[in-house]
């Protein structure tokens, strides 16, 4: 299988290990002088730039976490003036407010080479047809795809999401070979293929999948059902988007390229480092962005990493495939919900006492969301209408905070269980 | 003028409308009169009972969403074309009824109607310049 960067993704350890070194001393240093977040950081550590020499120094920094993007929304840790930054996305927050995150015009060519590599790992080639049905907009799937395969060289159909049976007749129609989009997506659109009767003359021969945790049982079932080869990739927007690690032919977890993000792994509880091997939370930092070089920042997703060479060739350490997460953060349809935002918009609603219960399920391939509200004396009425209005309002609300619709059921009390008097808000039933 | 309504909140779930008449039941709590309107998920149960701050109380005390609220309690001729009548009086001023139900006093035999009305105070003083008979109590006998 090709590699698409040889020199970097498959350059020897020890010089990996320079080029780390060099990249992070010269980050570190310019984040101190242009981030004041940060050098507030480093000055309440006792820690000058000067002490950081080489990566071995790590673990000094304290970590970076959504909290603080929070508080220096919207553009307080970018490390260049705003007409540097070419680009904005967003990721969702735990409270309402997004993440916001930019990008530099090197920014973005470092990102569609990073997406060009795991495109390349899974097998993509400029011969390839590929139909992205991620949605196109601030969420970085969409774009983050879509430069990368451009890099390539591919042929690209950028359908957006939904219309599923629409997305199936373009690529009947354009002979599409390769198909991104969330695993999720993708079984729906295998069984929408098979209704409509296209399954066995679709070309598709290759699916890159992300932006949700799946498993192997997933995988298996998208293989036979669109008789492609799928392959995984993890990236998140904080850091840059898709384009972190992706698998390679191997399949034996996904390469992370190191050249640009150094990944540890800590303990959630105690924020200590584990020995290689052992699953705990991904803590990244970016060594090359220029608009936002994130350090340590604590990805609440729980992996492991493996450094044993892998027959491929690339020489870069590998991490499992996300296990969880150590927050109540949900993804849905590749969009990050937290409990937290809607127990906000309930409490906004006048008199709604947040009793409510969050129903994560799967349906035909697709994730549903459902949100379940108990109706207090304080907002029931007898009059349907006014009971329609609310159900309306609280919907509205829900939609416009998570970036989704989700469905929403107003229940009786107490029909929310309630056990040692916390609730168990979230009732995730999907299943691999 | 006014009687007082019972309104229950209920999903729409087997056995639930039972549950609501076995509290009353059990209070020897007698029903003069219902209606339910609903969606496909949940449904707003409305009654006149004969005890009806009882039947708050229990009900409440049993977990249900429940509230009361007075509605208007209009009698209407039981010949063909009665209702039409008070419909055409309250159309002529422009009412609008948020929902209304039918019932036959027991003890008089007399068809009655129980109006929610949008603008009540409204409502009634219209229905009895037009002579319709707004009933004072509910006969619960």
């Amino acid at each position: 299988m090709a590699i698409w960067d040889v020199p970097n993704e498959t350059i020897p350890r020890d010089k990996l290990r320079d080029l780390q070194d060099e990249r992070f001393a010269a980050v570190v240093k310019r984040v101190y002088e242009k981030v004041p977040f940060y050098r507030e950081r480093f000055k309440s550590a006792g820690l000058r730039p000067s002490d950081i020499r080489s990566v071995d120094d790590l673990e000094k920094i304290p970590f970076t976490t959504k909290d603080d993007f929070r508080s220096q929304y919207p553009f307080g840790l970018f490390a260049v003036p705003k007409r540097d930054v070419v680009r904005i996305h967003c990721s969702s927050g735990t409270t309402g407010k997004p993440t916001v995150v930019g990008y530099t015009k090197n920014d973005l060519d470092t990102w569609a080479g990073l997406v060009a590599r795991f495109l390349t790992a899974a097998g993509v080639t400029p011969d390839d047809t590929a139909q992205i049905a991620f949605g196109y907009g601030l969420f970085t799937g969409g774009f983050g795809l879509h430069y990368g395969l451009e890099k390539i060289g591919a042929t690209i159909v950028p359908a957006s999401s939904g219309f599923t049976e629409r997305q199936l007749n373009l690529m009947n129609d354009f002979g599409v070979t390769v198909i991104i989009c969330t695993p999720s997506y993708a079984l729906y659109l295998g069984e929408v293929a098979v209704n409509m009767g296209l399954a066995a003359q679709l070309k598709l021969r290759v699916g890159c999948f992300g932006a949700e945790p799946w498993t192997d049982r997933m995988r298996d079932s998208i293989e036979a059902k669109l008789g492609i080869i799928a392959t995984d990739n993890y990236g998140l927007s904080e850091v840059i988007g898709p384009g972190v690690a992706g698998e390679c032919s191997e399949r034996n977890g996904h390469h992370l390229f190191e050249d640009h993000f150094i990944p540890e792994i800590i303990d959630p509880d105690t924020g200590e480092r584990l020995p290689e091997g052992e699953c705990g939370e991904l803590v990244l930092t970016a060594l090359t962005k220029e608009a936002l070089p994130v350090l340590r920042y604590r990805t609440r997703d729980l992996t492991a990493l493996h450094s044993e060479p892998c027959p491929c060739g690339r020489t870069s350490v590998r991490m499992e495939r996300v296990h969880g997460r150590t927050d109540d953060m949900l993804i849905i349809r590749g969009v990050n919900v937290f409990p937290s935002q809607i127990e906000t918009v309930l409490l906004e609603v006048e008199g709604t006492e947040p009793h409510y219960r969050i129903i994560v399920d799967r349906e035909r391939g697709m994730d549903t969301l459902t949100v379940e509200v108990e109706v207090s004396a304080g907002i029931f009425r007898d009059e349907m209408k006014a009971m329609v209005a609310l159900e309306e309002a609280l919907l509205a609300r829900l939609t416009n905070t998570l970036g989704m619709r989700p469905k929403l059921r107003l229940v009786e009390p107490k029909s929310i269980t309630r056990s040692e008097g916390k609730a168990k808000r979230v009732i995730d039933m999907r299943k691999g | 003028m006014q009687v007082p309504q019972i309104s229950v909140f209920l999903e729409n779930k087997v056995g639930r409308m039972a549950d609501v008449t076995d509290v009353l039941a059990a209070n020897d709590i007698n029903i003069i009169a219902l209606s339910v309107a609903d969606t496909s998920e949940f449904g707003i149960l409305r009654l006149i009972v004969n005890k009806p701050e009882l039947a708050y109380e229990r009900l409440k005390k049993q977990g249900f969403t429940v509230m009361t609220n007075f509605v208007v309690a209009v009698e209407v001729q039981d010949v063909p074309g009665g209702l039409s009548k008070i419909l055409r009086v309250l159309t002529g001023a422009k009412l609008n009824v948020e929902y209304m139900y039918a019932f036959v006093e027991r003890g008089t035999g007399r068809a009655a109607l129980i109006f929610r009305f949008d603008k009540e105070q409204e409502a009634i003083k219209v229905l009895q310049s037009a002579g319709v008979n707004i009933l004072q109590k509910v006969d619960i006998f």
